[in-house]
């Protein structure tokens, strides 16, 4: 897409119809629940937009969030709408590299002052000064924060960048930390998901490119028109929850029936996303549909909270062994206060004085 | 801190802590009393002590007269808390991670009913507790405290269920730190007399029975 050219120029060029663009202006009003009329806001907005200059930094991350948005089976409308917000820097997508790449970079940073929307995919290692992870020879910590500065708002993509993901895991060798623990003045969008649904980072940026503000977003700084519901609440297989209905294994009757996986460990219920709704692979499915619990993979630390496969009311630590060492400890504490009161009642047996009727006399 | 990082340190280190004060708790408290011990009842038996003893940990169930509605409410209360805390899946998938079998639930719906009738239950003993002026005289911050740390985890666990209040994670959490709050109290509160009851009523009983006391 050329700089003068609009948003819906360019999609017309790459065959989209006016219809089509349409429907997916509506499909995002919708799924970012906004009032009615929205629709034509947005395409109206998204329709003059002129290539707004994005700016991608990738740190400690395994590219799976580039993979999701990018590489689905056929160009959809959130990859071609993606492709037109045009990339400024990304070093996984881009051609340039080395000093080249980081000239693109500065470049757009100073034609766009102020005005560059900067996505961060991977957290930033802050430990021993940030020298973990280097592109160009410049730290992540160091470019997050040259280039933060001008931004107009950050969106966080994926739960690296977000809440640290699995670079954070303990025990978090290289110190990394979210996005959100280092930029402390900007607007932040947290779009968390290992990785992120694809219709939720469009959805973000057409409501941006449209009211020019960021959305509505909860404590964790997800957008709440994503992020509002859990999995469990919005579960098709929900009502076998509230009948009692559990698969017990991955290949009983009741995983062949589509039975709920709480049992097997969904963490459904704790986890904020919209795979239930947006669904992945162009609307396909999503993991439990494929008979797979939910991980929880838009939370903080799901790495660290619990197996995977551990039901959600289990407790996240071996009680057997906590309960024998205890009963040793009770059973020992308990003779030691038991002996001693023991002592106490004989010492104050033998300490008794009997009054001879001799004595008594006297 | 997040609902969710609150959730992991509740059933982790939280819970870790709370169930190793209730384990060495009760071993304390049970220990101590079984150690030291009762003097040798020299007297001759006037009948056997066993059996009455047997009978009082069963009487001593039954309502006496005149106070079958107290004791209704306290059954259901009794009955309530045992089938929540034992018979909703949830929890029998806890039970099943430690003891490495499980038993049968009950449907969402009926654990819910059962719930609600626990709660009120609950309320009811305590609005006894404050409009009998002499159980308001008798009672201290001890009764009021047992009352409250069995009446949170009910009540936390309700709204979860139900979303009530603020989103399922944090009340969720909240409920499961509750429960941790139980543990703890459990052995230094009346509430150990879940683990004592049925010894010192077959005590009393046998006590009784031996000097020939119809129990």
């Amino acid at each position: 897409m050329r700089r003068d050219e609009t948003l819906a120029d360019y999609l017309k060029q790459q065959g989209i119809s006016r219809r089509g663009f349409l429907k997916f202006c509506a499909a995002t009003a919708s799924m970012m629940a906004l009032p009615l009329g929205a629709t034509e806001a947005i395409a109206k907005a998204l329709s003059l937009a002129k290539r707004p200059s994005v700016i991608w930094l990738s740190f400690q991350e395994c590219t799976g969030c580039t993979e999701s948005l990018t590489r689905s089976s056929r160009p959809t409308l959130e990859s071609l709408i993606l492709d037109a917000i045009s990339l400024d820097y990304h070093h996984t997508l881009q051609a340039a590299s080395g000093s080249a790449a980081e000239e693109a970079r500065e470049y757009a940073m100073q034609q766009n002052k102020g005005e560059y929307i900067l996505i961060v995919d991977g957290s930033i290692p802050v430990k021993d000064d940030g020298i973990y992870s280097t592109i160009a020879g410049i730290t992540n910590l160091q470019m997050l924060k040259d280039t933060a500065q001008h931004a107009a708002a950050i969106v966080s993509v994926g739960s690296c960048a977000a809440f640290g993901g699995i670079p954070h895991a303990n025990p978090n060798p290289t110190g990394a930390v979210p996005v959100m623990d280092i930029i402390k003045d900007k607007p932040i969008i947290n779009v968390p998901g290992c990785p992120p649904i694809p219709v939720v980072i469009t959805g973000v940026l057409s409501h941006y490119l449209t009211y020019g503000t960021i959305p509505e977003l909860d404590t964790l700084k997800r957008p709440l028109a994503f992020f509002g519901d859990t999995i469990h609440d919005r579960c098709y297989r929900r009502p076998f929850y509230d009948q009692g209905k559990f698969a017990k294994t991955f290949d009983d009757e009741g995983a062949r029936k589509g039975w709920c996986l709480y049992e097997l460990g969904c963490k459904g219920p704790t986890t904020h996303n919209a795979c239930a709704t947006a669904k992945w692979n162009g609307g396909t499915s999503f993991p439990i549909e494929s008979g797979h619990p939910c991980l929880g993979c838009s939370e903080p630390d799901f790495w660290d909270a619990g197996g995977f496969y551990q039901p959600i009311s289990t407790a996240d630590f071996d009680v057997n062994k906590l309960a024998t060492t205890a009963v040793v400890a009770g059973a020992a504490a308990g003779a030691a206060f038991g002996l001693y009161n023991r002592h106490k009642k004989s010492s104050a047996e033998h300490q008794h004085h009997k009054t001879s009727t001799d004595e008594l006399k006297e | 801190m997040s609902a969710i990082e609150l959730l992991s340190w509740a059933r982790g280190p939280a819970l870790q802590f709370s169930v190793a004060v209730f384990i060495v708790g009760i071993l304390i408290r049970v220990l101590e009393i079984w150690i030291l011990g009762r003097k040798k009842d020299l007297s001759e038996p006037k009948a056997a002590g066993f059996s009455a003893g047997m009978r009082t940990i069963f009487t001593r169930s039954l309502p006496p007269p005149g106070m079958l509605k107290y004791l209704i409410s306290g059954y259901i209360f009794h009955i309530g808390f045992f089938v929540v805390l034992f018979f909703f899946v949830p929890h029998i998938l806890f039970f099943k991670d430690v003891l490495g079998f499980a038993w049968f639930g009950l449907p969402n719906g009926l654990i819910d009913g059962i719930t609600i009738l626990s709660l009120a239950s609950l309320l009811y003993t305590l609005s006894i507790r404050l409009s009998d002026p002499v159980r308001r005289m008798l009672s201290n911050f001890n009764d009021y405290f047992a009352w409250t740390v069995t009446f949170l985890p009910l009540l936390t666990g309700y709204l979860a269920f139900h979303r009530h209040i603020t989103d399922y994670t944090l009340m969720l959490a909240i409920h499961i730190l509750t429960v941790n709050l139980l543990l703890i109290s459990f052995p230094f509160t009346k509430l150990t007399h879940a683990v004592t009851l049925f010894a010192s009523r077959w005590y009393n009983g046998a006590i009784a029975g031996r000097k020939g006391v119809k129990v």
